[in-house]
């Protein structure tokens, strides 16, 4: 641009012809609008970095923190931390082996039962579904998804327990030749055996979180099947597919990735759900494969129901099962988060 | 319609004097339309011999069902007869379907018989849950002290007609605001920064972040837990919970906002470059307005999970049952946390106010959700209707503008008294005013100097 008064060449550049200039420093300013642009792009730079900074410092820094009140309990119990099946802290042994056992339970039971639902209604949502009712499911299924745990937690404890005490009955009865079915101490044949035996189970809590975690789960899942290309749909049907060959053969290897990242991320979700646990289970520190009988625990309940005597030592190995939850789920997303990445609908895919 | 074949003038093949003289128009036979009205396809997807199938098959397998409990196996329970009912229909019905499909289409409906019934129970049980609370939550609701007394005075065994809940209320609606104070302007600032600098160190900053968008909420209050009140040495208050619930909505919010802010065309970005404006002007004028609906959903979905979370008010709250109105000291309990805390209390009444104190949360996170739905939704760029309308206006406005000077600039040109190099400069003076993007008709001109 010129920003001098070049010698008039000819009638090409009007500009320079015109023998009074107005204003020669009105050039100056429209070529560069804001005169300190300069300096306010640089603080603007500083700025936005220092947040990215302080993000990054604030989420980064948790595990540290845990890990530093995490110490003492650590010392102390060495690597029988990892193996103990105890929970004693100050007076005796304390370990998580039961605690992540029953973590990781609750985690596949409530991943089990998610699953169909969520690639059902997934499904149906971004497929059969009409039209118009669409945005309508969707915006439900997202509400769902918003709706906070203790929620989830008083419907678990006075509806779901009391009606599904008859699933676990049934199961243990027609299952019970499975060992993870089976209820130890109880007589199937006998009518008159109390149901409590089957309230406050691992089982029941991962029916909650289950419930919990599957519109989450349907979210990530119907978001992928909907950005399935329309041109391969079409190639689908117009090769004679039915919907559900379209489904299987277009729609669902699309997702896959969506499909495997969203189930760990809900498995990410189940491991930490706190509340609805610490609502349902009633804490029992052994390594209890009968899923339906009374009694298990998650490192995130046992926070929640013992934070409140807890302290020395106590709070310290509180810290411990906090730090081991918190290296646990991180595994399992970042783990998601590489399944997703690498599929081909993963790109936008929100998690 | 049929067409002549044999035009006057145009001759076909074959000798012309002989085919101007016989003309003969040959028509083929299929051409002969049937003059009675052709009957009227049926557009519709549902035939009635797949309604007759699904309904035969349901009542067959309720048929078959009874038949097994009462008559052949010692079943019971109503969840078992669902079960073998569901099982029956669904083979029922591949057999029916089979009397006149083929293997294909038998597969097709059976996956979408299996995909409607999952949907329809999920929907179902997930729209239960809601009315579930809701309806037991309704019988402290009716009562207006529920939303204007606390619980300092009432006791465990006084009817709904004393207490409330309203120092969760105020504890809740205390908490977030500080956190979003907190986190909004953070969150966004970070958010700008990972779309506008990208780099390796914004790629390290996202990565963390995605990490910990799934931060079990625990952690985050033992993390604020240990920092504020371990290390920090101050009392467990309602600003430690405030904290706790930013720590834990921070990942979220900067994340979604990522998402919106990463949608923003580049076209417009450098458009805006283009004319000269700074990177923070583009940002500022350019970028946070076309993202605004996103944005706006983004921190509001934030709030509605951090308003929800109870574990990490839990931990750096602490529990009262008076209104505390300081965030800096005392306990200061949330909607989610005294749900939690008052069904604990094995007294009807205790529960009917946790019940009360679930559906006012889902209260709360219904309105904050459909809030969200309503202001954005919408992508980048997708204008609501007031929005559109104010574009139309000033568009009209642009175009009256522009054409006064239009009109301006000819009138000049026919103007002899003016000299051409001040026609020029009047010229000029009307481009100057186009690019200052002056509001209102700039019409007017005065010819005579």
């Amino acid at each position: 641009m010129t920003t001098s008064p070049a010698p008039p060449t000819g009638t090409a550049v009007p500009a320079t012809t015109r023998p009074p200039v107005p204003d020669p420093a009105a050039d100056e300013r429209r070529v560069r609008p804001a005169g300190t642009s300069g300096a306010a792009d640089r603080v603007f730079g500083a700025v936005a970095r220092l947040s990215g900074t302080a993000v990054l410092v604030i989420t980064g820094t948790v595990g540290l923190f845990l890990a530093v009140q995490a110490v003492p309990a650590l010392r102390e119990a060495g690597w029988g931390f990892v193996t103990t099946q105890a929970w004693d802290p100050g007076a005796g042994p304390f370990g998580i082996a039961a605690i992540l056992f029953g973590t990781v339970m609750i985690g596949l039971v409530a991943i089990v039962i998610a699953i169909p639902f969520s690639i059902a209604t997934a499904l149906y949502i971004s497929e059969y579904a009409p039209a118009g009712l669409k945005r309508t499911f969707i915006s439900l299924v997202d509400l769902m998804a918003a709706v906070p745990s203790v929620v989830y937690g008083l419907w678990g404890v006075y509806f779901l327990q009391e009606r599904a005490v008859g699933v676990a009955q049934w199961m243990s009865v027609y299952l019970g030749w499975i060992p993870i079915f089976e209820v130890p101490g109880r007589d199937p044949r006998d009518p008159l055996a109390s149901l409590t035996d089957f309230k406050s189970s691992i089982f029941m809590a991962g029916m909650v979180v289950g419930m919990m975690i599957t519109p989450i789960m349907t979210s990530i899942m119907r978001e992928a099947f909907s950005q399935a290309p329309q041109g391969e749909r079409e190639g689908a049907y117009a090769l004679g597919a039915t919907r559900w060959g379209m489904i299987r053969d277009v729609v669902l290897p699309f997702g896959r990735g969506a499909m495997i990242g969203g189930t760990m991320l809900g498995l990410g979700r189940a491991l930490g759900e706190t509340i609805t646990v610490a609502m349902i289970i009633s804490p029992v520190f052994q390594i209890q494969w009968t899923l339906l009988a009374k009694g298990g625990i998650s490192v995130s309940s046992l926070i929640a129901l013992q934070y409140g005597e807890a302290e020395g030592l106590s709070l310290s190995a509180l810290f411990a099962a906090g730090l081991a939850l918190f290296l646990m789920t991180m595994a399992v997303n970042f783990g998601a988060s590489v399944v997703v990445n690498r599929s081909r609908s993963g790109a936008a895919s929100e998690a | 319609m049929s067409v002549d074949v044999t035009r006057p003038g145009v001759p076909a093949q074959g000798p012309a004097p002989a085919a101007a003289a016989r003309r003969t128009t040959v028509r083929p036979a299929s051409a002969q339309v049937d003059p009675a009205p052709e009957p009227r396809r049926v557009l519709s997807s549902v035939r009635v011999s797949d309604v007759l199938a699904l309904v035969g098959s349901a009542l067959g397998g309720a048929a078959l069902t009874w038949t097994v409990f009462t008559q052949l196996a010692p079943f019971s329970g109503r969840l078992g007869a669902v079960v073998v009912w569901y099982v029956c229909f669904l083979g029922l019905y591949a057999l029916l379907v089979s009397f006149d499909e083929s293997g294909q289409a038998v597969k097709d409906r059976i996956a979408g018989a299996v995909v409607h019934s999952f949907a329809a129970v999920l929907l179902l049980v997930l729209g239960f849950v809601v009315f579930y609370v809701v309806v037991r939550g309704v019988k402290a609701l009716v009562h207006v002290n529920f939303f204007t007394q606390d619980l300092s005075v009432t006791g465990p065994l006084e009817p709904l007609t004393s207490g409330g809940v309203v120092h969760g209320i105020v504890g809740t609606l205390v908490e977030i605001s500080i956190a979003l104070v907190v986190v909004v302007p953070l969150g966004l600032t970070c958010a700008v920064f990972l779309t506008e600098f990208p780099g390796p160190y914004a790629r390290v900053v996202r990565t963390v972040v995605e990490a910990m968008t799934a931060l079990p909420s625990v952690i985050a209050g033992l993390f604020v837990f240990s920092l504020y009140v371990l290390i920090l040495g101050f009392p467990r208050s309602g600003l430690a919970a405030a904290l706790a619930l930013g720590a834990m909505m921070l990942p979220i919010i900067v994340r979604a906002a990522d998402v919106v802010l990463r949608l923003v065309p580049g076209s417009l970005k450098e458009a805006s470059l283009a004319l000269g404006a700074s990177r923070w002007r583009t940002v500022w004028t350019v970028t946070l307005p076309t993202a605004r609906s996103g944005l706006a959903t983004a921190v509001i979905l934030g709030t509605a999970r951090g308003i929800g979370e109870t574990s990490p008010v839990l931990l750096t709250a602490g529990f009262g049952a008076s209104t505390n109105l300081d965030p800096r000291e005392g306990p200061m309990v949330s909607l989610p946390l005294l749900a939690y805390e008052l069904r604990r209390i094995p007294e009807d009444a205790m529960i009917a106010r946790a019940f009360g104190a679930g559906t006012t949360l889902l209260l709360l996170v219904l309105v904050l959700f459909v809030v969200a739905r309503t202001i954005g939704g919408r992508g980048p760029g997708v204008l609501s209707p007031r929005q559109q309308r104010r574009a139309a206006k000033r568009s009209a406005d642009d175009a009256a503008r522009l054409a006064a000077i239009a009109h301006a600039r000819r009138r000049a040109e026919q103007d002899p008294i003016l000299q051409p190099w001040e026609r020029d400069s009047r010229l000029d003076l009307t481009e100057h005013d186009l690019a200052e993007h002056d509001d209102g008709p700039h019409g007017s001109d005065d010819n005579t100097p």
